[in-house]
């Protein structure tokens, strides 16, 4: 599961981490590459797991031509000291034979890790919202008991919405069939919150309503909210845009064209 | 999704699909999902004097071991390699899964994945993999495979073949630049380079991934070297360009510059038959 990259294993005790759920458009995944790049984070760790796709690639991250060359896999964890932060990124599909024993991974290496609390980055289907979903904002919130209980304030701060629970049988009104919880492509956002309500785990999902494509905008949407809670950058900064986006995000759309062509 | 047309696409995504898994499987769903794990799982098969010593745990001693995966890069080895015939063959290795063909034949299969050893200097392993190994299979098969060899002083050498296709650059790539060599290594791999390291946004996925993610975990030294060509099926211009990679393992491995074309003709006739459709 979790192998340390240094000597010492790496102490996260009262670390915040923030992964995100391999969803519609990555947007969660884009959004992490945001914050391991803007906050220069470290790389502590591998996630070594026989539940993702296994894929490697140089430094994402890469600034220079001398931190270019280094080995990044599927699944890594990066830290900064200084705002007790911890940050997973999963950069491959996980099975999908083996997303449950994925989640019970990691909500086991949450506990024994003794991370503070723990946010969920992930993203549902724009296509598929309901009536009430549609208004507003498309970012929703979803806390489990025992974070709310120490979050409650801050979260009445911010003023974020929760995100709804549909009927079971839309249209009909049936009392007996209680509104339940649904993320269409939200990848394993659900389960592992529902998850960490079963183990009272301090988990947090924000999600954004998305469809594939560009996703970039919908990463910097969802990175700045998640910096309102967590204020990971100063938000009073005077640049408008101050994420800083990582190498590896050339050529989203292919290589270069055929300059023949024109 | 409706297009103008009308018709109705289903919209792919790359997330992974929502599945009711939370529903109450019954036994027998169980029992069959079970089955066919069990079915997946990699069999490795070593000849009777190295499972002999694996089975007194005695890991096998090896200092180099190369990995050829794809068509191309086992038959680079075919030709430049192993035609020296100083070479046993010490094992193979069996998958099953989706793409392996119901009435496979026990040859074939054996020759999808096989284990070479020196005669010489036992201590240098060879694999050529050219069957398709299914994505939850990857990490299983490094796992086994790294489990028989001894990890001290060990070096890894994977070459790897992949479609230029694949290869993103703000330059536009003319057709005179395939093939190349791209290389990707662990942080335990401390020798020179021989050709350029891959560069973002590339990746490689597949059994080499598995095998450089495995290494890097372990700290073993381990290099990929991927062949980026624009045909399909082997040719020996896309052969010779693995030619750098191997020649650095000069004090293990006697390479055949200059292959006789009966041997090269050999190796890429298997796959003209299937594409003389059209003649």
């Amino acid at each position: 599961m979790f192998i340390s990259s240094q000597t010492s294993p790496p102490s996260f005790k009262d670390y915040t981490l923030v992964m995100p759920a391999v969803a519609v458009g990555n947007v969660g995944q884009l959004a992490v590459d945001l914050i391991v790049s803007t906050l220069n984070m470290s790389r502590v760790g591998f996630l070594h797991t026989d539940c993702l796709i296994p894929m490697a690639g140089n430094n994402p991250y890469a600034t220079c031509k001398e931190d270019a060359e280094e080995l990044h896999t599927a699944g890594e964890v990066y830290t900064t000291a200084e705002l007790k932060l911890a940050v997973l990124q999963i950069r491959a599909p996980i099975l999908q034979t083996k997303s449950k024993k994925f989640r019970q991974l990691l909500v086991s290496w949450i506990k024994t890790s003794g991370f503070s609390r723990t946010v969920v980055l992930s993203s549902s289907h724009a296509y598929q919202r309901d009536d009430q979903q549609l208004q507003g904002t498309p970012l929703r919130y979803l806390i489990t008991p025992s974070l709310l209980k120490v979050s409650a304030d801050a979260l009445k701060e911010l003023g974020w919405k929760e995100m709804e629970r549909v009927p079971a049988y839309p249209g009909l009104t049936d009392t007996n069939t209680e509104p339940r919880l649904c993320i269409p492509g939200g990848g394993i956002a659900k389960g592992l919150y529902t998850d960490s309500c079963a183990e009272d785990l301090p988990l947090a999902v924000l999600l954004l309503f998305c469809s594939e494509g560009d996703n970039i905008p919908d990463a910097f949407a969802l990175v700045n909210h998640l910096n309102d809670w967590l204020h990971m950058l100063d938000s009073h900064s005077p640049e408008p845009n101050k994420w800083k986006i990582p190498s590896s995000w050339n050529l989203l759309f292919g290589s270069g064209i055929p300059p023949a062509l024109y | 999704m409706a297009t103008f047309f009308g018709e109705v696409l289903s919209v792919y995504s790359r997330a992974v699909e929502e599945d009711d898994e939370d529903l109450e499987e019954n036994e027998e769903d169980e029992q069959i999902r079970r089955e066919l794990e069990e079915k997946r799982e990699v069999q490795l098969h070593w000849s009777p004097e190295v499972s002999d010593s694996l089975r007194s745990g005695n890991k096998l001693q090896c200092s180099d071991f190369i990995l050829a995966v794809g068509y191309n890069a086992a038959s680079f080895l075919s030709a430049y390699v192993l035609s020296s015939s100083n070479w046993d063959k010490v094992g193979h290795s069996s998958v099953w899964n989706e793409r392996s063909r119901a009435l496979s034949d026990q040859s074939s299969e054996e020759s999808a994945c096989v284990f070479y050893r020196h005669k010489d200097n036992p201590s240098v392993l060879m694999c050529q993999v050219t069957c398709y190994i299914a994505e939850d299979q990857l990490f299983q098969w490094a796992e086994k495979v790294f489990d028989c060899l001894q990890h001290r002083g060990l070096n890894v050498t994977v070459l790897s073949d992949c479609s230029v296709a694949d290869y993103k650059t703000a330059d536009y790539l003319c057709g005179s630049s395939a093939p190349f060599l791209r290389s990707l290594h662990t942080s335990a791999f401390s020798n020179q380079h021989v050709c350029q390291s891959l560069e973002q946004p590339n990746i490689v996925t597949g059994l080499s991934a598995a095998v450089l993610n495995h290494c890097q975990v372990h700290h073993i030294a381990a290099v990929v070297y991927q062949c980026y060509s624009d045909v399909i099926g082997p040719d020996s211009v896309t052969m010779e360009t693995y030619k750098p990679a191997l020649t650095k393992l000069g004090r293990s491995i006697q390479l055949d510059t200059s292959p006789s074309t009966d041997v090269l003709r050999k190796v890429i006739r298997t796959t003209d038959i299937q594409s003389n459709l059209y003649i």
